[in-house]
């Protein structure tokens, strides 16, 4: 009854590949899942040698396949980097306090440096103080406008080179629905993208070395390695619209397991027209804040954040519909 | 049977319906699968199971392992449970 691993032939097999159908053991499948990822460094060129890399950790199971992965592959083939793991503290007491544990026991496990940045030492607030103020709406945006930004002060404090995320194939595939379901052709393009080079002053370059690797398979690697990681979700408010993506994508897979990957195919071969109107990202003069603007349009996309960032710094809280404005923004 | 939830399985949306782990003693007829489930959901369950069930399987973005291998090699809602069988449920919808 047990199935045998179909690459040795040895050993029982412990799990069938979403991306491939091949069953699997255990130790056929660490092989195979690292040199795919190996494969996606040295492909995408994500990395020279002697650059400072930081991966951006926040204790879930993505960031901490990854510091794995990277380390084990810095070793193996010797990419020369100096690795640390880099997280944000954003303030949510019984969420980030516990995840931010399992990152300091990561980082004797994974002998990297560390450094925490919070919200609380870059703006002088916690999100537990919004949600006070602002209530449970559109956290998660709002709090990942900050996240982003929080990465690249880090980064800088400890001159890193490229910050690296544990965004993987699921991740990216949703993205690639919301995009579309929003018409968000500039954002499209960028979150296919597998490295973005720095885009304007303070943004540090950024890659994704887990792009094409299955959620499943990220989940079991950590399972079967027995990889310390916290999974609870967040306590404010999850992304609704992000949920549905998400919903619906799994739903997709259980269908044709290849549909995760279909639909990243399909965000990174798409086209834009001639003549259709693209949005730029600017760095905000005010606050640092990379922005996205509407090109052309009149006004219409500009005042997004900047209307709202003076009242945010000052903790005053926002209205619905500014809520809603400050929506639509990276993941 | 042990049957082991890890975290997260039962939770989000604010459900807290938590599951650590328990035994199961089941005698004959043997259980497969699908019967387990359907004892989970009845029993555990009372709040929001479309989080953990969809139709009579396990949701999507629910990874189960029983005897630590993927239950997708084992023949999924058809297989017959064992005793002595270790059957974990991971999901996979949270935490980045
Ligand atoms: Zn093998
Ligand atoms: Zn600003």
């Amino acid at each position: 009854m047990p199935v045998q691993c179909s690459s040795c032939g040895q050993n029982r097999a412990a799990l069938k590949r979403p991306k491939t159908g091949h069953s699997l053991c255990r130790s056929c499948f660490f092989w195979a899942f690292e040199e795919e990822v190996h494969h996606t460094i040295v492909s995408g060129r994500l990395f020279s040698r002697g650059e400072t890399v930081g991966i951006g950790a926040s204790g879930g199971k993505d960031s901490t396949v990854l510091a794995h992965v990277l380390k084990v592959l810095n070793e193996r083939y010797d990419y020369g980097l100096k690795l640390l793991l880099l997280s944000v503290d954003e303030g949510i007491t019984g969420y980030r306090d516990d995840s931010l544990e399992t990152v300091k026991r990561n980082q004797q496990q994974y002998d990297l440096p560390l450094k925490i940045v919070s919200y609380e030492e870059l703006y002088g607030w916690t999100m537990d103080a919004i949600v006070k103020q602002v209530g449970l709406k559109n956290n998660c945006t709002f709090c990942g406008v900050f996240r982003r930004q929080a990465l690249d002060r880090g980064a800088m404090m400890l001159n890193v080179d490229k910050i690296c995320t544990g965004h993987n194939a699921d991740d990216v595939a949703e993205t690639v629905l919301m995009n579309v379901l929003r018409g968000d052709i500039a954002r499209l393009r960028r979150c296919t993208a597998i490295s973005t080079a720095s885009d304007g002053e303070g943004a540090i370059p950024r890659c994704k070395p887990l792009k094409y690797a299955y959620e499943k398979e990220i989940v079991l690697y950590a399972y079967f390695k027995k990889l310390d990681y916290f999974s609870t979700e967040c306590i404010y408010s999850p992304n609704a619209y992000r949920g549905h993506a998400r919903t619906f994508l799994k739903d997709l897979e259980a269908v044709r397991p290849s549909a995760i990957m279909d639909v990243i195919h399909s965000g990174e071969n798409l086209s834009v027209r001639e003549g259709v109107k693209m949005p730029v990202q600017g760095t905000c003069s005010r606050c640092g804040y990379i922005s996205s603007q509407a090109l052309g349009l009149p006004k219409l996309g500009i005042g997004k954040h900047h209307r709202l960032h003076g009242k945010i710094l000052a903790q005053q809280p926002l209205t619905q519909e500014e809520e809603r404005k400050l929506k639509a923004v990276d993941f | 049977i042990r049957v082991h939830c890890g975290r997260g399985v039962f939770r989000g949306g604010g459900s807290q319906t938590s599951c650590d782990s328990f035994e199961f003693h089941r005698g004959e007829p043997s259980w497969d699968m699908k019967q387990l489930l359907a004892w989970i959901r009845v029993n555990l369950l009372k709040e929001r199971p479309e989080l953990f069930v969809q139709g009579d399987t396990v949701r999507p973005g629910i990874l189960v392992l029983i005897n630590d291998a993927d239950w997708e090699l084992m023949g999924e809602l058809e297989y017959q449970l064992q005793d002595q069988d270790n059957v974990v449920f991971i999901s996979t919808l949270h935490g980045g």
